[in-house]
């Protein structure tokens, strides 16, 4: 019996050491905080627009298909590295960007697109960041799926590119085709 | 006294600053003391997200700040400290309370430290309890206690 | 060429290592002094290489020279030079190399000084200590290797992040590593004794002083730290119950245990599978603590680089060592011969609530440390463990081991006295209540903290002084009797005393500063005043200066009590170019019972600067009592019966006649 008791530290270390190779080899990044508004709907918002061209942002704006919503400003470094892939998304019409610029100057932010280019089929402007609270946004870029009944279904922190697209939000967007072919 | 701190706000939101190191501003601060001091203690409670491991209390950082702006409105809107904590539970999760709810998921968090205690207790009362049973003390013989105090007396003269 | 000499000397090390490892341990096995006593030049050549590593390093530093990778990473030609030579241990690689050389200085120590060791025993403790070198430098070679070269060479180098540019945080480091690396070689002497199969008094003697040391540099090295953090990172806060904290504070507590645990086995011979198990466990939390600081498994949100490789290998590292220790301990432990009896009730007792308490802390701040990461791992679920949780659950642990603390040395060994301890206790008791009740009284309105904080904190003074004035006969006998008494005590004594006081003043510190520290926040203008605590602030001026490698803003601000002029202080905002980093450097004013403590915050002349200033009610004995700690650990060491090494002979009893005794 006291044998047994013995082995007790030992059984315990190896019972930590695990948890502590198990992230390790998962390769998950621990940076990145899952999103708590899955399967909400979207919040209330009702966001100024950016261009004259384009209207801003509300609750109606976002239902009606699949789309996605990206957290941008001007003065974010990453934002810039995933703009040419929403160009691609726009191009090849994979599905509609909609645009919510972060906490910006409103030149700047407009200097931005005419320089890189307007992947957005509407654009609002979440001046005091409150918006992006509402939705749990911690950072920019992060990216939304909002499904056509508007309730937020995918949350994606960091720029997007093609491999990401490929591997995380393609999927998702494929089920939720189907769903509404259903 | 409120232009000056209008132009103040208008400033420090022009002026784009690179984070550097202060948390509660001037201007941020409640007319009312009370509610002041419970926007303190909130604050002290909800973490900064895109810190290492601050509280939005005492970080500098943006977002800190636009969190700190909520929870005074909240506050100033009359909601209860449960309130404002759900209100951001409901946007970030779990993860924005510094300290953990106590849930099923943080039973082992919460009740951990006690639980190990009581074990230990238990282990070390039986341990104490258990010598003192092993080996029943007999009084020292004649003999034995003649060689005891030779050996101290040898010892001593070492 | 010479980063490339450091090189070599590295893997000259390594192989030195290797050599130390294997010839004495199985050199011990045999009995055969040539081969055992290989250990002790093995271990003085492993030192020797790695301080001319660490030379060569220290060397391509301060001549800036940025072909060198690590320089390049971490320095810049205009660095002062004590952050030159501070910065050799500011990154990874660097403090690894540092990392290795404590762990060969406390071997080359114990084979150089350890001279009345039994050489069986010595060869094992060397040989062990030697395999965590081994696992170590391999790691270096393998994974992070400070040595390797640019080509080109860049014409500066990135700079060290400028809060680590500081005199506070330069020595931070060594201070920490001569503690937690020092308790290698606790683990050392418990593995060794464990392959020898014995552990008696005369281990415990030989160990005492390494542990002890140990002790003694981690706690100044966590106070360096944490008064670093107060003075340096701009918001008055000394503790943040952080990862990193937490990472050097589970030895702390465990080694205490260790070395209180270790009194026992040298006295009375007994709780000896206690005391190897908890010098298991003290090195086990070191080596975790590196490899949660350097894995990136712990980060927050947008933190740094995560580097798997390296967490993994340090993982391995962990569980071969700790892996490997506790299977010898669960397969050796059990066949150890129990040692000397004692009543619940008694100073052995008494220890053993100790070692409980103090581990029941350590598990508490192991289980809010980690639990983020366990809870990760199984569910998927993020939660948050911050200082809420630590000051609801640590705290409670802290409340029963002061009030033992004061009754344990009351108790006399193998049978003690409590209620005779008890009364002795009477001038404690008078002290703790007087205190509370007078705190109370001072103090109405604030919560129930203070009171308890202080009474707990009387309690343990006056229970030390009054434990000491019981050794010295003090008012049973006349002074001068006393005073020879004093003066033949040994210095452990002291060193526990002193310590235990120290101990009581840092919970006056903690505690006051916690509960009526007060802040002021507001706009300010050149001319503008400010009060606080009843102090007036006056700033002066705010100028723009350049400094060596930095441009700042210094505020001068004229302190005043009741238009009595106290002080002028001069707190800054500096922007370093290189890294493009802004900090602060907060202006303190110390006095014996307070911190004044400003800050100067962004702003310009026409709209005013932010100036926040904090009243710290007894913060400087927060640091006082840490010294007084660590000043005691430094009078135990100099206790001439650890320098001599020697310990009486233990005196084999004749199996004949008394074997009763012995089958204990």
């Amino acid at each position: 019996m006291r044998k047994i008791l013995y082995l007790g530290p030992l059984i315990l270390f190896v019972i930590i050491a695990i948890y502590f190779a198990a992230p390790i080899l998962d390769g998950k990044d621990p940076r990145i905080l899952p999103s708590a508004m899955i399967e909400k709907p979207i919040p209330n918002l009702d966001l100024p627009p950016l261009v004259r061209t384009k209207p801003g942002i509300d609750n109606q704006s976002l239902t009606g298909n699949v789309r996605l919503v990206n957290f941008f400003s001007s003065w974010c470094g990453p934002c810039r590295t995933e703009h040419e892939f929403l160009m691609k998304i726009k191009e090849t019409k994979l599905v509609p960007i909609y645009g919510i610029n972060y906490k910006d100057k409103k030149n700047a932010a407009q200097q931005w697109l005419s320089d890189l280019g307007d992947p957005y089929e509407k654009i609002g402007r979440d001046i005091d960041g409150r918006t992006a609270i509402d939705w749990g946004v911690y950072g920019v870029p992060e990216t939304y799926i909002i499904d056509r009944n508007g309730f937020i279904q995918y949350r994606h922190v960091g720029p997007l590119s093609q491999r990401v697209f490929d591997d995380k939000l393609a999927p998702v967007l494929t089920a939720l085709r189907k769903q509404e072919n259903d | 006294m409120i232009k000056r701190n209008l132009l103040l706000i208008l400033f420090l939101a022009i002026v784009n600053l690179p984070s550097s190191s202060f948390a509660v501003e001037p201007t941020e601060i409640l007319q009312n003391p009370q509610l002041e001091a419970r926007a303190r203690v909130l604050s002290k409670n909800i973490r900064c997200l895109v810190c290492q491991n601050q509280s939005i209390d005492d970080s500098n950082a943006s977002l800190a700040k636009d969190l700190r702006k909520v929870v005074r409105e909240q506050l100033v809107n009359g909601a209860s400290d449960e309130e404002i904590f759900d209100f951001l539970i409901e946007r970030y999760g779990d993860f924005v309370l510094l300290k953990p709810p106590v849930k099923p998921s943080t039973y082992m968090l919460w009740y951990g430290p006690i639980t190990l205690f009581l074990i230990g207790l238990l282990m070390s009362v039986l341990f104490l309890t258990r010598r003192r049973k092993l080996a029943p003390e007999e009084p020292l013989t004649q003999k034995e206690l003649d060689q005891l105090s030779k050996l101290i007396t040898n010892r001593a003269e070492d | 060429m010479i980063a490339e000499l450091g090189h070599y000397a590295l893997v000259l090390a390594l192989l030195v290592a290797l050599v130390q490892t294997t010839v004495p341990l199985f050199g011990a096995a045999k009995n055969d002094f040539a081969l055992m006593g290989v250990a002790q030049p093995a271990a003085t050549a492993q030192f020797l290489s790695i301080l001319f590593a660490f030379a060569a390093l220290t060397y391509s530093y301060v001549t800036s020279d940025f072909s060198v990778i690590n320089v390049a990473e971490n320095s810049h030609s205009l660095k002062p030079l004590l952050y030159k030579i501070s910065g050799v241990w500011g990154n990874h690689e660097g403090s690894m190399i540092l990392w290795v050389l404590i762990l060969a200085l406390f071997g080359f120590a114990v084979a150089r000084f350890g001279v009345h060791l039994p050489p069986t025993l010595k060869a094992r403790v060397l040989s062990v200590q030697g395999s965590i070198g081994v696992a170590f430098l391999g790691f270096i070679l393998l994974t992070s290797n400070p040595f390797l070269r640019l080509d080109p060479a860049p014409i500066d180098g990135r700079d060290l992040n400028p809060l680590l540019q500081d005199p506070g945080l330069a020595f931070h480091p060594p201070m920490l590593y001569l503690g937690y690396v020092g308790f290698s070689m606790a683990f050392s002497f418990a593995v060794a004794a464990l392959i020898e199969g014995k552990v008696d008094p005369a281990w415990a003697r030989w160990v005492r002083p390494w542990t002890l040391a140990a002790w003694t540099a981690l706690t100044a090295g966590i106070t360096l730290g944490s008064w670093w953090a107060y003075y340096e990172l701009g918001w008055g806060g000394w503790w943040y119950w952080d990862p990193v904290e937490n990472a050097s504070f589970m030895p702390w507590l465990s080694g205490t245990a260790l070395l209180h645990s270790a009194v026992v086995v040298e006295k009375r011979d007994a709780l000896k599978s206690w005391t190897i198990l908890l010098a298991i466990l003290t090195f086990a939390l070191s080596l975790m603590g590196t490899f949660l600081v350097r894995s990136g498994v712990l980060t927050s949100v947008h933190a740094f680089a995560v580097d798997p490789e390296r967490g993994l290998y340090i993982l391995a590292i962990l569980v071969v060592f700790i892996g490997g220790a506790l299977t010898i301990f669960a397969l050796r432990a059990p066949t150890m011969k129990l040692g000397g009896l004692f009543q619940p009730i008694s100073r052995e007792g008494g220890l053993v609530m100790n070692n409980l308490l103090l581990s029941v802390a350590t598990a508490t701040v192991f289980i809010g440390t980690l639990y983020p990461l366990f809870l990760d791992a199984t569910t998927d679920q993020k939660v948050s463990v911050g200082p809420p949780f630590f000051n609801a659950t640590f705290v409670p642990v802290m409340i029963p081991l002061v009030l033992l603390m004061a009754i344990g040395p009351m108790l006399a060994w193998k049978r003690g006295d409590l209620p005779a301890a008890m009364s002795r206790l009477w001038f404690a008791v008078l002290v703790s209540l007087g205190l509370g009740v007078f705190i109370f009284w001072v103090n109405a309105d604030e919560p129930f903290t203070p009171v308890i904080g202080f009474a707990l904190a009387g309690w343990l003074a006056a229970g030390t002084l009054k434990e000491f004035g019981d050794r010295v006969g003090l008012f049973r006998e006349k002074l001068s009797q006393s005073l020879a008494r004093a003066r033949r005590l040994p210095r452990s004594t002291y060193g526990m005393t002193l310590a235990h006081l120290g101990l009581a003043i840092f919970i006056c510190g903690a505690v006051a500063d916690s509960a009526w520290r007060t802040e002021v926040v507001i706009n300010a203008k050149e001319s503008d005043k400010a009060s606080i605590a009843g102090f007036d602030a006056l700033l002066e001026k705010v100028e723009r200066q350049q400094g060596p490698n930095y441009q700042l803003e210094r505020a001068t601000i004229v302190i005043k009590k009741d238009g009595e002029y106290i002080t002028t202080i001069f707190p800054e905002r500096r922007f370093y170019p290189v890294q493009q980093m802004p900090t602060t450097e907060a202006a303190i004013h110390t006095t014996f019972l307070a911190d004044i403590y400003v800050s100067l915050g962004e702003g310009g002349k026409n709209q005013g600067w932010t100036l926040r200033l904090w009243y710290n009610p007894l913060i400087p004995w927060i640091w006082a009592g840490c010294l007084i700690m660590v000043f005691g650990g430094l009078i135990s060491l100099s206790d001439r019966r650890l320098r001599v090494g020697a310990p009486f002979k233990k005196i084999e009893p004749k199996k004949s006649k008394h074997s009763g005794l012995e089958n204990a």
